[in-house]
């Protein structure tokens, strides 16, 4: 049962993957993009991480994507990119080396595969483990981040506003 | 009980796509996809390693992961906006002014 | 105290005006430099009452400057008899000249800039005199090689005024050399430069050292006293405003170099071979620089030739351990040579900086004073019987023949008397073709340039009275001076001398016949006076024969200096500027700088511009790094 769920969110989140980079129309890319985030959401599941699930589920689906399509559909465009590819040799090169560079991080992942799993205590994954461990230990860090969104929120602004006339 | 080398090896098959992604692609918007793309396999990894070690500091890491990805994402998507405006275009090949 | 404040007035003149003096009333520069003087004359003259001075010296230690190891130079002046002669020497003549300039330099734009040099100059030049050690002496010594080389300069707007200077503090510079190599050599050897330290260790000092030590300081004495063959720099110095000729290359600077050897005598007597060195240069000079002043049409290089013929007497003075005829002489020599070129300059100023003799001539009747203070400078120059010069260079003339050991140092003396009949015969000449009244045949009036002259229809005039008093006094001084030496009258300036320098006249000295010695000087003067006024009667000069060739090229030394000096070391500059600093230093700087703009042209080309691009080269050096840590 298990490994079933866990080939189903697999399949989908490859699929969608390929799907981001490989479709023409921008919609189409950010629908792929939203099946990946739900398939890993899945996947947070299976790994006992019911917290990080609903924050992938809420943030990324529900407010990051949407904020893309929202893009998209201001702008109007249809693929947004130019007819004449400039760097010829642009799209061989980045195959071959990605290429070499799965090859090198499954090579590490197989050869280097760790102990066993650990039998987690009961209740880890949860709101109230994460959230303890955010507001004790990483309290500052925590902090840091909010004061990072209130910079993030004001360079929007500033970034985006009109230009102003001449 | 799935083993983590698998999740793992999705993980690295994702990054790489989203890589090829943001090397390939010349639609601004789509690359940031790309990029949102890595980030998410990084996230799995981290869960899963925090699966793996019973830690809950891994799970931690993708929350702050979370949140700056919000915030990139904003930011990102407002100098799109920006550059849009002035130039009517999201190729990121026709920003090319730092050219040597 | 006081020894201080005999350097400190004119260093407070100097002070004001080279700071202040732009923005004085245009008498004042004049005014402030010559009180500054005249202070300290007046502090030299109250030093020299104190009876000390005149036994053991008075000494003033200011403070310890170097002390390294077991070697210490402490600042300190000294004022014994050798240094009260020269400071009283130094000021009193420095204080007249300052008088006197205030009337030559009347209308000149740069008085202040003027006075401050002249005021450093007496400064340094008291340095010079009173330093208790050499190290003080050698900062003196170079102060007055900066003010001689300023001054000479001073009107740098003229080529040739900037050329001399730039000539004297070159060929200073060979000289000074070899002084501090021998102050050094000396330091080394004694670990003291105290003169009195030198003194004490001198006697025990090995001979061949002492020769050493010595003839490198010599070597400083001749640049600084214009001896051969580093004599070439005090003619052309003549470009400089004449009372800085009076008296700083005349009277005082120029004697610095006897005034050192004065000063380490007993070192320099250690040293036989360099005594005899010192002799034969003086005496070579004393010739050479006579014969040459017979033929120089300038007045103002006239004398300079004069003036080095004179050092070289002071040097045979000090060949022969005559120290104190030398001094004598030096103290004579400033007082007649000065008033000669204070006459020289006051015909300069009257006939509006004319100084060629061939245009000069008739002026002692509207110039009846100056042309009277010009014939007694000549006669005590001369020798003539009972002026000042008569009775020093007589008496170095008769310890020359009373030292004399063999052919060798007869020569020396004969060479003495020769030059005096010459200097007898050049200054007459001079004095004939300055003064005398032109033939009537004379197809140029020589007065044609000054009447028709910027300054109106003024002729040749007398000088003002600020000019006159000084030659007045200089005048009475070369009259009566002599007498300072004269035995007759107890010689209290030789004898203090004498004294100090502990060389009472050798005890063979009465076996020498002093009254031929002086009939035979005196002869020779009064033979040359009478060639003089025969050959040039009726203002002829005598026509260039073959040997007036020979002596209006200065023997050919200079063109010898610029065929074997000048010119190797112009073409090494010419290939340096021209091969090596073109050809090598630019060419390896430009062809830096051209690697360097290449290698950016070529750099450039990986800045594309295009995003994916970095991004592509990114995964390539992770791959890359990947890849290493895999297969480590």
């Amino acid at each position: 049962m298990e490994l079933v769920v866990f080939g189903l969110a697999s399949a989908g989140a490859l699929a969608g993957g390929i799907g981001v980079i490989a479709s023409r129309p921008p919609v189409r890319s950010a629908l792929s993009l939203l099946l990946v985030l739900g398939s890993l959401a899945i996947m947070y599941l299976l790994l006992a991480a019911q917290f990080i699930a609903a924050l992938q589920v809420i943030i990324y689906a529900g407010a990051i994507v949407v904020l893309f399509l929202f893009v998209i559909m201001l702008l109007h465009m249809r693929s947004g990119e130019g007819r004449v590819e400039k760097l010829r040799w642009q799209g061989p090169v980045s195959y071959v080396l990605a290429g070499l560079f799965l090859a090198a991080l499954l090579y590490a992942i197989w050869t280097g595969a760790g102990p066993h799993m650990a039998e987690p205590a009961p209740g880890f994954g949860t709101a109230e483990s994460v959230g303890r461990s955010l507001f004790t230990k990483f309290l500052l860090p925590f902090e840091v981040a909010s004061i990072v969104l209130l910079v993030g929120i004001i360079a929007a602004v500033v970034v985006g506003r009109p230009l102003a006339p001449p | 009980m799935i083993p983590v080398p698998y999740y793992l090896t999705i993980s690295a098959v994702l990054f790489t796509v989203g890589m090829a992604g943001v090397l390939v692609r010349r639609n601004a918007l789509v690359i940031f996809m790309a990029i949102e793309l890595m980030l998410n396999s990084v996230n799995l990894t981290f869960v899963a390693f925090a699966r793996q070690l019973a830690a809950i500091e891994g799970q931690v890491a993708v929350f702050f992961v979370i949140v700056i990805a919000a915030v990139e994402v904003v930011v990102g998507l407002a100098i799109i906006i920006a550059i849009f405006r002035a130039r009517s275009t999201v190729d990121i090949d026709d920003v090319d002014l730092l050219r040597g | 105290m006081v020894l201080l404040f005999i350097i400190l007035f004119p260093l407070a003149g100097w002070l004001i005006n080279g700071f202040a003096g732009g923005r004085l009333p245009p008498r004042a520069p004049g005014l402030v430099g010559s009180a500054s003087v005249g202070l300290s004359l007046t502090a030299a003259l109250v030093a020299v009452q104190q009876p000390e001075v005149w036994r053991e010296g008075l000494t003033a230690s200011l403070f310890t400057w170097i002390s390294a190891g077991e070697f210490s130079a402490r600042a300190s002046l000294v004022l014994d008899p050798l240094s009260a002669v020269m400071t009283l020497v130094v000021t009193g003549v420095g204080f007249l000249i300052h008088i006197y300039s205030i009337g030559y330099m009347a209308e000149d734009p740069g008085k202040s800039r003027y006075f401050a040099y002249l005021n450093l100059f007496i400064a340094s030049m008291l340095v010079l005199v009173l330093a208790g050690n050499l190290l003080v002496m050698f900062v003196g010594w170079e102060l007055v090689g900066l003010c001689s080389y300023l001054l000479i300069g001073f009107w740098f707007d003229r080529e040739r005024a900037a050329d001399a200077g730039r000539k004297a503090f070159i060929v200073n510079r060979i000289g000074d050399a070899g002084f501090l190599l021998g102050i050094l050599l000396l330091a080394v050897t004694v670990k003291s430069l105290d003169f009195k330290a030198i003194a004490d260790a001198s006697s025990s000092m090995a001979v061949p050292v002492a020769t050493a030590i010595t003839l490198l300081l010599f070597v400083g004495a001749t640049g600084k006293s214009a001896q051969l063959p580093l004599h070439v720099w005090l003619p052309d110095a003549m470009e400089g405003p004449t009372p800085v000729s009076a008296l700083i290359h005349a009277a005082t600077m120029v004697t610095a170099g006897v005034y050192m050897i004065g000063r380490l005598h007993p070192l320099f007597t250690q040293a036989e071979l360099t005594l005899g060195v010192v002799a034969a240069v003086g005496a070579a000079t004393a010739f050479f620089a006579a014969t040459v002043a017979l033929v120089e049409h300038d007045l103002k290089r006239v004398l300079a030739y004069s003036t080095i013929s004179q050092l070289g007497y002071m040097f045979l003075a000090m060949g022969v351990a005559a120290a104190p005829a030398g001094m004598f002489h030096l103290t004579t020599h400033a007082v007649f040579k000065a008033l000669l070129f204070l006459a020289a300059g006051s015909v300069m100023h009257a006939m509006h900086g004319v100084i060629d003799m061939r245009r000069l001539g008739g002026l002692a009747r509207p110039m009846r004073w100056t042309a009277l203070g010009f014939v007694i400078g000549a006669a005590a120059l001369a020798g003539f019987p009972f002026t000042a010069g008569f009775f020093s260079k007589d008496l170095i003339l008769e310890r020359a023949f009373a030292h004399a050991r063999g052919w060798g140092s007869y020569l020396l003396w004969a060479a003495g008397v020769a030059t005096a009949f010459i200097t007898a015969v050049y200054i007459t000449r001079a004095a004939i073709l300055t003064f005398a009244p032109p033939p009537s045949h004379h197809d140029h009036p020589p007065f044609d340039s000054a009447q028709g002259g910027p300054s109106g229809s003024r002729g040749p005039h007398e000088a003002p009275p600020e000019m006159g008093w000084p030659m007045a006094a200089l005048a009475a001084l070369s009259l009566g001076g002599g007498f300072l030496g004269a035995s007759a009258v107890g010689a209290p300036l030789l004898h203090s001398l004498e004294r100090f320098f502990n060389s009472a006249p050798e005890p063979e000295a009465g076996a020498v016949p002093v009254l031929a010695l002086t009939l035979v000087s005196v002869s020779a003067a009064l033979a040359g006076m009478l060639a003089g006024l025969w050959l040039y009667r009726g203002r002829r000069d005598a026509s260039l024969s073959a040997l007036g060739q020979f002596l209006s090229h200065k023997w050919y030394i200079e063109d010898l200096y610029n065929a074997a000096i000048v010119g190797p070391l112009r073409r090494g500059a010419q290939f340096l500027a021209s091969t090596v600093e073109l050809g090598i230093i630019d060419g390896a700087v430009i062809g830096v700088a051209g690697a360097v703009r290449q290698a950016g042209a070529s750099f450039r080309r990986f800045q594309t511009g295009y995003v994916r691009n970095y991004a592509a080269v990114l995964l390539a050096g992770t791959v890359l790094l990947l890849g290493y840590w895999l297969t480590r």
